[in-house]
C-alpha cells in the first residue's frame, strides 16, 4: 500500500447556521494534495474559498459546521482528531498564513517573540535559541537588519513587512503544508511581486506543499502547479494551472479569465453578469452558475453537472467539451471614442506642491521641528481635457490620494496653481462656491467607508441633492431612482441599507452619489481595487458609460496598471510626489519607458527580478527622487541634479536625465499575461 | 445579497434585537424592576394607602402589620406610602438630568470629535478640569451658591455628569471620523453641525442610550445623597435619602424606616445598570473600552 497523500480532501461541505436553516457554503469537495506540491483556489468573494482553507486546518468559524466529509493530513481525519492532537499539528505539520497580516500579528508583542513562540512551542526549543533563530528567519525573509526588527512591534513595520513576518512565522517550524489566505492583498503591486518572489524561493527551497487561496488570478499563476476553481461552495474546476488559464473548460473560469484588465491591450474587458449566490440551505437543482451562464440550457437548469473532463482536469459543466473546443476565452475590447483634443482643460494643476507641515497645538511647546519632510506632492503640472481620463499611477505613498484631496479641497496646496476653468481651487472646501463643489465630487477606494453604515439609501442619495438643488421630496425620489436605475439598481434599493449590500452593489451606491449631483469632474480613488475581477469589470464599464453620457472627466487614480491600460486616456506616473512620466495610454505602456515606469511594469507582470534592488544612494534632496532604487542611476549625477524632462514624442514627456534612445529596455511581452489587482 | 434582505426588515430586526438581549441574562429581570419601579413612581400618588405626611403618635416607631406593610416613623407616617412617593423626584431628576446631560455632553463630544484641532484641545481642558472635580463637592458648591431648588439640583446633575458624556462621544465619533462618508460630506461642505448631526450622530447614538442608562443610575443615588446631607429635598416631603437620614439614628430600635427605602433604592440602581449592560449588549457597545 502506498503512503496516503499529504493532504486529502474527500466530499467535505460545511455549513453555518443561519436563522431558516444551514446555509451551504462548501458543497462536496474533494481535492488532493502530494508533498512539495502547489495547489491554488481561485474564486469570487463569497464562493468559499476562505472556509475551505480553514477547514485544512481542521477550523470552522463560529455558527460553522462540517456537514460531512473528511480532511486527511498524513492520513489522518484532521475533524476526528482530539483537540489537542490538532493544537500539535498546526503549525508544526500545517501552517496558516492569515489574509490579513497586520491585524494577524500580536499589536503588543514584538515581532521577534512571535515568531519565537512558534519555535518554544512546536520544537520546544529554548527560549534564546529560539531567539536566535527568529533572528536567522527574519533574514531568510529578506527583512533588513534582523536583530533590531526583532525588537519591533507590528505596528512599525509596513504591510509588506508584516506580511513577511507573518510568511516567516508559519514556516518557522518547518511544516509540510502552509496554507495562504489571500496572501498579498492589499500589497501594491511592487511589494506583491517580491513577497511573491519571496515565496516561491522559500517553498522551492524546503519542499513544502502549499495551498494558496486568491481572488487574484495572477497570484495563482505565479505560485501555483494546479488550481481549483470554486463556484458557490464547489469546485467547478480543476486541473494544471498552465492548462486550465490557457484553455479554460468551464465557463465561469472562462468569465473570470476574461474579465481581468490586460496590460497588453486597452479597453474595458467583458464582464461576468451577476455575482455568486448567497448559500442556500437547499442546493439549486441545476448547474449553481447557470443564472450567470451564456451558453445554460434546460439540462444546465434542472441537472447538476458530474465532474467530467480528461487529462488531468475535472470539469463540472455539462457544455465542457465545446468550452475547450471554443479555446481560450477572447477579451472583447469596446472602442473608446477618440478624446477631443484642443479644448479647454476642466482641470489644470501647474506646480502644485503640497506638504503635511500643520503643527499641532502642542507642538507649539515642543523643539523646533525638524527640517520639513519631504513634501507629499511636488511640482506637479496636469491637466485634464473634458471628457477623458487622467490615470495617476503609482504605489502606495506616491502622493496620488494627496493630489485628489487638494483637487476636492480638503487639503491645502502650500505652492503652485489649481484652476478648473475660471474658478480657483486653492481655495479650502469651505470656502468654494457652491456650483464649484457640485461641479467636483468624489468616489472612494473602500465602498464599506464611504457609505453611513446607518443611512438607508435613499438619505444617502437625498443629502447631495438637498446640498446643491433644492429640490421636492417626490423629485428627489424621481431622480435617486433614475440614477439607481442607471447604475443597474432597482428602485427597493433606496430602503437597504449599506450593511444589506454587496461590495459591488455599495460601491454603485457610492457613484450614484457622485453623480446624482451632475458633476464636471469626478475625482475616483482606488475605485475598483477593493473589489472581485468580475465586478471590477463592471463598475469599470459603468464608469466608461456614465462618461460617455454625462460627458465627464475622470481623474483616475490606481496603482493597478492593466486597470489604468483599460479606462485611461493620459497617464500621468507618480513616484514620491513627483511626475516622471506623462503621456497618452499608448505612449507610457510602450517604450521609451522611465525607470520606474519600467519597473511598476516588471512587477506589474510578476516578472522576476524586483526593483528596488542595489544599496541606497546618499540622498541630497536635490537630485532624482527615484534615485535610491533606480537600477540604471548614473553616479553621482542622479543623486545631484535635477533631471530634465525629456519629450520622447508629441505629449510624451519623461524626466530622466537618460536619453530617450536608452530608456527602451523593458518591452511588452508578446503574450497577454493573467493578472489583476 | 439582494435575496437575504429581510421581507418584514422590522420583525427582522426585533427578532434579532431579542436574540442578541438574551445574552445579557440580566436584562430581562432589570426591565421588570425598572418598569415597575417607574410605575410605581407614576401612580402612586393614586395607589398609595395612607397619606404620606399625616402624623400619627399612637403609631409611632410601631414594625410591619398588615395595614402598614413597611411599618411606620417616628412620627406614626407609613413607610409603605413614603416609599412608594420617595423615589419621584430622585427618578424624575435621574431621568431628565440624565437625558440632558447625554444629549448635551453627546453632542459637545461628537462635534469637538469632528472639528478636532485646536477647539477640541480646549473643550476637551475644559472637560478634564470638571471631570478632575470630586463629584459630590461640586454639587455641594452649586447648591450652596444656588440654593436647593429641584432646578438648582438639575443643573448641578448636568454639570456634574455631561463631561463624562462628553467624553464617550467623542471618543465613540473618532471611529468614524477618519471614515470617507465625513470625507464625502465635507466634500459637499457641509456644515460641521451637519455633519456631528446628521452623519456621525446616527452612529454613536446606541453608545449614549447606554451612557443615559448608566448616568440616570449615577443622579439617582447623587441626589438621594444630597437629600440624605440635608442639601435636596426637604422635609416633610417623602424621599429616600431624606428618610435615610431621619431614621437611621432609630437604626436599632426600628430599622425598617432605614431598610425599606435603601431596599427601593438599590433595586433601582441595580436594575438601572443592568439595563445598561443588556442595551450594551444588543447595540454592540464594549463597555471594557469606553473612555471613562
Amino acid at each position: 500500500m502506498s503512503a496516503p497523500p499529504l493532504l486529502a480532501i474527500d466530499n467535505l461541505s460545511i455549513g453555518y447556521a443561519a436563522a431558516d436553516g444551514m446555509r451551504v457554503v462548501v458543497h462536496q469537495v474533494s481535492l488532493t494534495l502530494d508533498r512539495g506540491e502547489r495547489l491554488g483556489i481561485v474564486g469570487e468573494s463569497g464562493c468559499g474559498k476562505s472556509t475551505l482553507a480553514l477547514a485544512l486546518l481542521g477550523f470552522v468559524r463560529r455558527g460553522g459546521q462540517r456537514l460531512g466529509g473528511t480532511v486527511r493530513l498524513d492520513g489522518a481525519d484532521i475533524f476526528r482528531l482530539p483537540p489537542d492532537a490538532v493544537q500539535r499539528l498546526r503549525g508544526r505539520r500545517i501552517a496558516l498564513v492569515p489574509q490579513n497580516a497586520g491585524q494577524a500579528l500580536s499589536p503588543g508583542m514584538p515581532v521577534g517573540d512571535q515568531i519565537a513562540e512558534v519555535l518554544q512551542t512546536h520544537l520546544g526549543w529554548s527560549r534564546q535559541v529560539a531567539r536566535s533563530h527568529a533572528s536567522h528567519w527574519l533574514a531568510r525573509v529578506e527583512l533588513p537588519d534582523p536583530p533590531a526588527l526583532l525588537r519591533r512591534f507590528p505596528h512599525e513595520l509596513s504591510g509588506g513587512q508584516q506580511q513577511r513576518v507573518a510568511i516567516a512565522m508559519a514556516l518557522a517550524a518547518e511544516p509540510a503544508l502552509v496554507v495562504l489566505d489571500e496572501p498579498t492583498t492589499g500589497l501594491d503591486a511592487t511589494t506583491q511581486q517580491q513577497v511573491l518572489a519571496l515565496l516561491g524561493e522559500l517553498v522551492a527551497a524546503s519542499g513544502t506543499a502549499l495551498v494558496v487561496v486568491s481572488h487574484d488570478l495572477g497570484v495563482i499563476a505565479r505560485c501555483s502547479d494546479r488550481m481549483a476553481v470554486m463556484y458557490a461552495g464547489e469546485v467547478v474546476e480543476h486541473g494544471a494551472t498552465d492548462a486550465t488559464l490557457t484553455v479554460p473548460r468551464h465557463p465561469y473560469t472562462r468569465g473570470l479569465l476574461a474579465s481581468v484588465p490586460q496590460l497588453a491591450s486597452a479597453g474595458i474587458p467583458a464582464t461576468l453578469p451577476g455575482m455568486p449566490p448567497v448559500p442556500a440551505r437547499l442546493r439549486p437543482a441545476g448547474c449553481a452558475f447557470a443564472p450567470r451562464c451564456a451558453w445554460a440550457d434546460a439540462q444546465c437548469r434542472t441537472t447538476a453537472p458530474a465532474p467530467g473532463g480528461g487529462g488531468g482536469t475535472v470539469v463540472r459543466c455539462h457544455h465542457w467539451r465545446r468550452a475547450g473546443a471554443a479555446g481560450a476565452a477572447v477579451v472583447t475590447a469596446p472602442p473608446r471614442p477618440i478624446a477631443p483634443s484642443g479644448a479647454t482643460p476642466h482641470l489644470s494643476l501647474c506646480g502644485v506642491t503640497v506638504s503635511y507641515a500643520r503643527p499641532g497645538v502642542l507642538d507649539w511647546f515642543r523643539a523646533p521641528r525638524q527640517p520639513t519632510a519631504r513634501p507629499a506632492v511636488s511640482d506637479v503640472t496636469l491637466a485634464l481635457a473634458p471628457g477623458t481620463t487622467l490615470a495617476l499611477v503609482g504605489e502606495s505613498g506616491s502622493g496620488k490620494s494627496t493630489l485628489a484631496r487638494t483637487i476636492a479641497g480638503l487639503e491645502r496646496a502650500s505652492a503652485g496653481t489649481l484652476h478648473s476653468l475660471d474658478d480657483d481651487l486653492s481655495l479650502p472646501v469651505h470656502r468654494r462656491p457652491h456650483e464649484l463643489r457640485r461641479r467636483i465630487q468624489l468616489i472612494f477606494q473602500n465602498p464599506d467607508a464611504a457609505l453611513n453604515p446607518r443611512h438607508p439609501v435613499a438619505t444617502i442619495l437625498a443629502r447631495p441633492l438637498r446640498v446643491f438643488h433644492r429640490l421636492s421630496a417626490a423629485d428627489i425620489r424621481r431622480r435617486s431612482v433614475a440614477l439607481l436605475e442607471q447604475m443597474r439598481l432597482g428602485e427597493e434599493y433606496l430602503g437597504r441599507l449599506p450593511g444589506q449590500l454587496s461590495g459591488g452593489e455599495k460601491q454603485r451606491v457610492a457613484i450614484a452619489r457622485a453623480f446624482i449631483v451632475e458633476p464636471a469632474i469626478v475625482l475616483c480613488d482606488e475605485v475598483v481595487s477593493a473589489l472581485d475581477v468580475s465586478v471590477q469589470a463592471a463598475v469599470l464599464q459603468l464608469l466608461i458609460e456614465l462618461q460617455q453620457r454625462h460627458r465627464v472627466s475622470y481623474l483616475f487614480i490606481a496603482h493597478d496598471l492593466a486597470v489604468v491600460r483599460a479606462i485611461a486616456d493620459t497617464v500621468a506616473v507618480l513616484y514620491r510626489g513627483h511626475v516622471c512620466e506623462l503621456g497618452s495610454a499608448a505612449q507610457v505602456f510602450t517604450p521609451p519607458f522611465h525607470p520606474y515606469t519600467a519597473s511598476l511594469l516588471q512587477a506589474a507582470r510578476l516578472a522576476p527580478g524586483a526593483p528596488g534592488a542595489g544599496p541606497p544612494a546618499v540622498d541630497t534632496g536635490r537630485g532624482c527622487p527615484f534615485v535610491d532604487r533606480c537600477p540604471r542611476r548614473i553616479e553621482p549625477l542622479c543623486g545631484q541634479q535635477p533631471p530634465p524632462w525629456r519629450t520622447t514624442a508629441p505629449g510624451h514627456r519623461i524626466r530622466c536625465h537618460l536619453p530617450p534612445e536608452q530608456l527602451d529596455q523593458t518591452g511588452m511581452p508578446p503574450h497577454a499575461d493573467w493578472r489583476s489587482t | 445579497m439582494s435575496a437575504a434582505a429581510p421581507r418584514r426588515p422590522w420583525a427582522a430586526t426585533a427578532w434579532h434585537a431579542w436574540r442578541r438581549a438574551r445574552r445579557s441574562p440580566g436584562m430581562l429581570p432589570g426591565m421588570l424592576v425598572l418598569a415597575l419601579h417607574l410605575m410605581a413612581a407614576l401612580a402612586a400618588p393614586l395607589i398609595v394607602p395612607h397619606s404620606p405626611t399625616a402624623i400619627a403618635p399612637e403609631r409611632a416607631l410601631a414594625g410591619p402589620s398588615p395595614a402598614h406593610p413597611f411599618g411606620n416613623d417616628r412620627f406614626g407616617r407609613d413607610l409603605l406610602s413614603r416609599v412608594m412617593l420617595g423615589g419621584r423626584i430622585a427618578i424624575a431628576i435621574g431621568l431628565t438630568g440624565g437625558a440632558i446631560a447625554v444629549l448635551l455632553g453627546g453632542l459637545v463630544g461628537v462635534l469637538v470629535g469632528y472639528l478636532g484641532g485646536l477647539t477640541d484641545e480646549l473643550v476637551m481642558r475644559l472637560v478634564d478640569a470638571l471631570i478632575a472635580i470630586p463629584g459630590l463637592l461640586l454639587l455641594l458648591v452649586v447648591v450652596t451658591g444656588l440654593g436647593n431648588g429641584y432646578g438648582v439640583i438639575l443643573l448641578a446633575m448636568v454639570l456634574s455628569y455631561a463631561p463624562g458624556a462628553a467624553r464617550v462621544a467623542r471618543a465613540a465619533a473618532h471611529e468614524y471620523v477618519p471614515r470617507d462618508f465625513i470625507t464625502a460630506a465635507r466634500a459637499r461642505g457641509e456644515h460641521a453641525l451637519a455633519v456631528a448631526g446628521l452623519e456621525l450622530w446616527p452612529n454613536v447614538v446606541g453608545v449614549l442610550l447606554v451612557e443615559f442608562a448608566m448616568r440616570t443610575s449615577w443622579i439617582v443615588l447623587s441626589v438621594s445623597g444630597l437629600s440624605f446631607l440635608g442639601f435636596g429635598v426637604n422635609p416633610p416631603t417623602p424621599d429616600w435619602g431624606l428618610m435615610i437620614a431621619e431614621n437611621r439614628s432609630m437604626l436599632a430600635l426600628a430599622p425598617w424606616g432605614v431598610v425599606f427605602p435603601l431596599a427601593a433604592m438599590a433595586t433601582l440602581v441595580v436594575a438601572l445598570n443592568l439595563v445598561a449592560d443588556g442595551l450594551a449588549q444588543l447595540l454592540g457597545v464594549d463597555r471594557t473600552t469606553e473612555a471613562r
